[in-house]
């Protein structure tokens, strides 16, 4: 079985976004990126598959600009096999991403394809059910337990009233929730190891699919600010506030 | 340009997000229509035709509809979406899994979790956890939006006598199957739209210790939320945590107790009207965001907000 891992390189979670000036997007110059911390979680799940004798290969792609191949180089290190690197100029929207995807899972033919259910800069929640849409295979979202079955995988989803099960018979796509599991640091060794490991790199412009984008960013601003609180000095303080100031309770 | 809203649903009831969704999109379009896709679900079809603002109701009925799935549901939609400018939905987990399945096989590309309708194009939508908001315009010819129902009233449920229309049943998918769901009842207000919510971090260091957040909930009628930390921790279920992938609550009161605010906590719960947060560490980052701040440890300062609670005699339900 061969598992196809998608990982996207963004902004740390750590790092407090600040907005340009200008209104034309964020602060990217000088700050620490790393790979979109879910996309870690589908990366240990397929390890772990691995692990247990289940899968034979890992492959991990990403698509974006010549750095986003660091992404691909943290995966091989924690135990993908190989990489790929779909070299794009620009930021994609998810569903031209999802149609480069396409193309990557036609010419692999994986059993699975493994990422994470949101991307923390765009939080839009879209690639790995639009990837599903357009290979017409099942989707098993906000997964935090996969159990591997001959044909198929019983995902438990986290949904809004608590814990959702469902088989989806592979080939199948799977978004991973962070409590899937807890992914492992790369060693030394095996960092090492990993820039040995092969990353091809295809243009997106030679695959022939659409990416100009659809949605236009007209502005991009910071959230009003919240007006500065106080302290309280006691719970009684605290109760009083609530009662006769903001009149909550 | 008419609008067509999926409701979300369990067969007996409406979910309360989609009457915040109804809100948001007839302020896209008053032509708005609602997809019911389910199974023995009259009384939804009826409740849905009583919203004043709904123009009409779209009722497919079969036995395939039992249970949500997003890939039947994506080809039922798919049979209705030609004659509508905007499909939509909430922007909860029933939202976020159905509609990119739609907006990639209509090859459109979608906007999520729109806070804000600034023009039937036009949305704003926060990013990177909140930190930053768009405002984006879809030059898409047919929308898919998803909609952040926090971010909108909920809609009027009576007064309203749209008409009903039975359509037919769609195509089913062979390869996903139901198993179970295990829903955790609770007689508490649901976390998404409570007045008050009361969440726990890791500072309350096990899983008994929430009897001390639950104690006051139980007290003040609120829903009870989580950090992820406490979550991953095992201290309590996941349909409790608050934050950028979890959820996001926007009640008249959050207090947050043993919670240090990490960024992707604040996602979930900035945008309430007053935030306490109970904290012994006094340079948290949860106290920028306070109303109120206590530097205590909660471990005696929650027993002590409880008995002050118990004096006052004047609760709001």
């Amino acid at each position: 079985m061969k598992i196809l891992v998608a990982v996207k390189r963004v902004i740390d979670y750590n790092v407090q976004i600040r907005v340009k000036e200008d209104g034309s997007g964020v602060v990217t110059d000088n700050v620490k990126m790393s790979t979109n911390p879910p996309d870690d979680n589908a990366i240990e799940e397929a390890v772990k598959i691995k692990e247990a004798g289940k899968a034979s290969e890992i492959i991990a792609v990403t698509v974006g600009e010549e750095k986003a191949q660091e992404t691909v180089r943290k995966a091989l290190a924690v135990g993908a096999d190989r990489g790929i690197h779909v070299k794009v100029d620009s930021v994609l929207e998810p569903l031209a991403v999802s149609k480069i995807l396409k193309k990557i899972v036609e010419k692999e033919n994986p059993d699975l394809v493994f990422m994470g259910k949101q991307a923390i800069d765009d939080d839009c929640n879209q690639t790995g059910q639009m990837l599903a849409a357009h290979l017409n295979w099942p989707q098993a979202t906000f997964a935090s337990k996969i159990e591997v079955k001959e044909n198929s995988l019983e995902v438990t989803r986290e949904v809004d009233e608590g814990l959702e099960t469902i088989e989806v018979n592979t080939p199948a796509i799977v978004t991973c929730d962070l409590r899937l599991n807890e992914p492992r640091y790369a060693s030394l060794p095996n960092i090492m190891k990993a820039k040995k490991k092969p990353i091809e790199q295809i243009n997106a412009s030679d695959l022939g699919v659409d990416t100009n984008p659809r949605i236009e960013h007209i502005k991009i601003e910071e959230p009003p600010k919240r007006k500065a609180g106080i302290k309280v000095s006691s719970v009684e303080e605290l109760v009083q506030k609530l009662k006769n100031e903001a009149k909550v309770i | 340009m008419s609008v067509l809203l999926i409701a979300e649903h369990n067969n007996k009831e409406v979910k309360s997000f989609t009457l915040n969704a109804i809100t948001a999109a007839s302020q896209i379009d008053q032509d708005l229509h609602v997809l019911l896709i389910g199974h023995n679900a009259d009384d939804v079809a009826k409740s849905l035709s009583e919203v004043p603002l709904v123009k009409k109701v779209l009722h497919m009925d079969n036995e395939i509809y039992e249970n949500y799935i997003a890939e039947n549901y994506t080809s039922a939609i798919l049979k209705h979406a030609d004659k509508y400018s905007h499909i939509v939905c909430s922007a909860n987990t029933f939202g976020k899994n159905l509609m990119p399945r739609i907006a990639a096989l209509l090859d459109i590309s979608q906007v999520s979790d729109i806070i804000k309708v600034i023009a039937p194009d036009t949305f704003l939508r926060p990013i990177y956890a909140g930190n930053a908001f768009a405002t984006v315009k879809s030059n898409d010819e047919k929308k898919c939006i998803t909609i952040r129902p926090t971010s909108f009233e909920a809609a009027e449920t009576t007064g309203g006598s749209a008409e009903i229309e039975k359509v037919d049943a769609a195509d089913k998918t062979e390869n996903t199957k139901f198993v179970n769901r295990e829903e955790i009842k609770s007689d508490r207000p649901e976390l998404g739209t409570a007045r008050i919510v009361i969440s726990g971090g890791r500072g309350l260091q096990s899983g008994e210790n929430f009897k001390l957040i639950t104690d006051v909930a139980d007290k003040l009628n609120a829903a009870i939320g989580a950090s992820r930390a406490a979550v991953d921790a095992g201290y309590i279920t996941n349909e409790h945590q608050v934050g950028q992938t979890g959820k996001v609550v926007v009640p008249d009161l959050y207090i947050a107790v043993g919670i240090s605010g990490a960024i992707q906590h604040l996602a979930g719960m900035k945008e309430s009207k007053v935030i306490v947060a109970i904290n012994k560490d006094g340079e948290a980052p949860i106290f920028s965001v306070a109303d109120y701040g206590l530097e205590a440890d909660l471990f005696e300062a929650l027993p002590q907000f409880l008995e002050e609670l118990n004096k006052l005699n004047t609760i709001q339900k």
